[in-house]
């Protein structure tokens, strides 16, 4: 999802209060930022919440690619809303992330040299304006199918920002449904995209809920503490399970010849993403890495003498505003 | 010297005639920054009509390890409570 593969780090705290604090999280209650926490649950957190703050982050590139070329006004302010949106939910995170005692430089400074990820889905190029659409529709539709059960997850802070991310995230996947359906019903050179941008996104967005996790370690401790609540294939499931109808409401092709409805299952079938692709993206090779990583690094250095000069102003402000009294 | 904006905590009145609220925390360089960061941060969608921002090191905030102390004499005190009196029927509204 917006954070794969978080790995969670083992506790060795007392194991009196080790159980004590299991018991306040399967009683339902909340933990927060000052209340006694494992070691292991703590940085666990932090990994997990800053990667899913660096994705939202990331997540505005792909998108504000095609601001400037949207094929209508209003397209234009939909997206630059929606752009604007992903710049409000890393914040949102990077604060709830803050409670647990890292600094914001240090998660952003983290992200910039690479000892945090960020989603593999932006690594991928967006090539045309139908990917506008496929990703809101897809890419933000998956990460609703894992943004909703956090809302109940163990920490406060965290919690209360993906409440505030739900509440807006909805928006996202309807505007780009709305603007992959105005494609396929439109030309057929637009149909034709709509089709291209489904079935190139469609394999990535799969990946996105990270490889099976039945038999991980990791998991089943993030399960435990609740900061995961359900397994990568039960939301990859529920991913498919829910578009597959949709993209035959849109009359485009399935983008997988693998996807059948199994009667026994209640569910459908559906090929395996090419995990080898995944974990080389992972390792910062797929198409966009670089990019990517150049385009945060590039803004963050740019930005330098604006965050400086506005610091020296405040404090040049306070220190005679402290002299006059 | 740390160059890192300071953090504000964020408090917005939803609407008129409510308290304000805790919606969350940014940095800015100062209040007056602070305020405009909140506006584009937590009011995208008319969430507010005011709003108060509180650099975060002044606020001082309780310990969880002092709930027992603060909180558990009031549980003992039910009497507070207008439910604790049995009022009969005849006497109406009261």
């Amino acid at each position: 999802m917006y954070a794969q593969m978080v790995k969670s780090e083992a506790s060795t705290d007392d194991p009196e209060k080790l159980a004590a604090f299991q018991a306040r999280i399967d009683a339902g209650e909340k933990i927060e930022p000052k209340d006694w926490m494992p070691v292991g649950y703590r940085k666990t957190l932090i990994r997990q919440i800053g990667q899913h703050a660096h994705s939202e982050i990331v997540g505005q590139l792909p998108e504000g690619n095609w601001i400037t070329r949207a094929p209508t006004l209003e397209r234009k302010a939909i997206l630059l809303a929606k752009v604007q949106d992903e710049a409000g939910h890393g914040l949102y995170l990077y604060c709830a992330a803050e409670t647990l005692g890292v600094s914001r430089d240090e998660l952003t400074e983290m992200l910039l040299d690479g000892r945090m990820k960020y989603s593999s889905i932006f690594n991928y190029p967006t090539l045309n304006w139908a990917d506008m659409g496929a990703v809101g529709w897809l890419v933000d539709g998956a990460a609703i199918l894992n943004q909703v059960p956090l809302q109940r997850t163990s920490f406060g802070p965290y919690s209360r920002a993906m409440i505030r991310v739900c509440k807006e995230e909805s928006f996202h996947a309807r505007q780009g449904f709305d603007a992959i359906r105005k494609m396929a019903e439109g030309t057929p050179a637009q149909k034709k995209m709509a089709q291209d941008a489904v079935n190139r996104l469609w394999f990535p967005a799969l990946m996105m809920f990270g490889p099976s996790d039945a038999d991980s370690v990791h998991s089943t401790q993030s399960m435990a503490w609740k900061i995961k609540m359900n397994t990568n294939d039960e939301l990859r499931q529920k991913f498919v399970d829910q578009t597959v109808p949709q993209i035959e409401f849109l009359k485009l092709d399935l983008p997988d010849p693998g996807i059948k409805w199994n009667e026994e299952r209640g569910h459908y079938d559906y090929s395996d993403p090419d995990w080898s692709e995944f974990f080389d993206v992972i390792k910062g090779n797929g198409p966009c890495n670089t990019d990517r990583l150049a385009a945060r690094n590039k803004a963050w250095k740019d930005g330098q003498w604006v965050r400086d000069g506005l610091l020296a102003h405040a404090r040049k402000k306070a220190a005679r505003k402290h002299a006059a009294e | 010297m740390k160059n890192e904006w300071p953090l504000w905590e964020i408090f917005i009145r939803g609407q008129h005639g409510m308290s304000h609220r805790h919606v969350g925390s940014l940095h800015a360089p100062d209040a007056e920054m602070a305020i405009k960061n909140a506006r584009d941060v937590y009011t995208r969608r008319n969430e507010g009509v005011s709003i108060w921002v509180v650099e975060a090191n002044n606020i001082t905030a309780s310990s969880p390890s002092d709930k027992g102390p603060l909180y558990e004499p009031s549980e003992s005190k039910v009497y507070r409570h207008p439910t604790f009196f049995d009022i009969p029927e005849e006497v109406g509204a009261l």
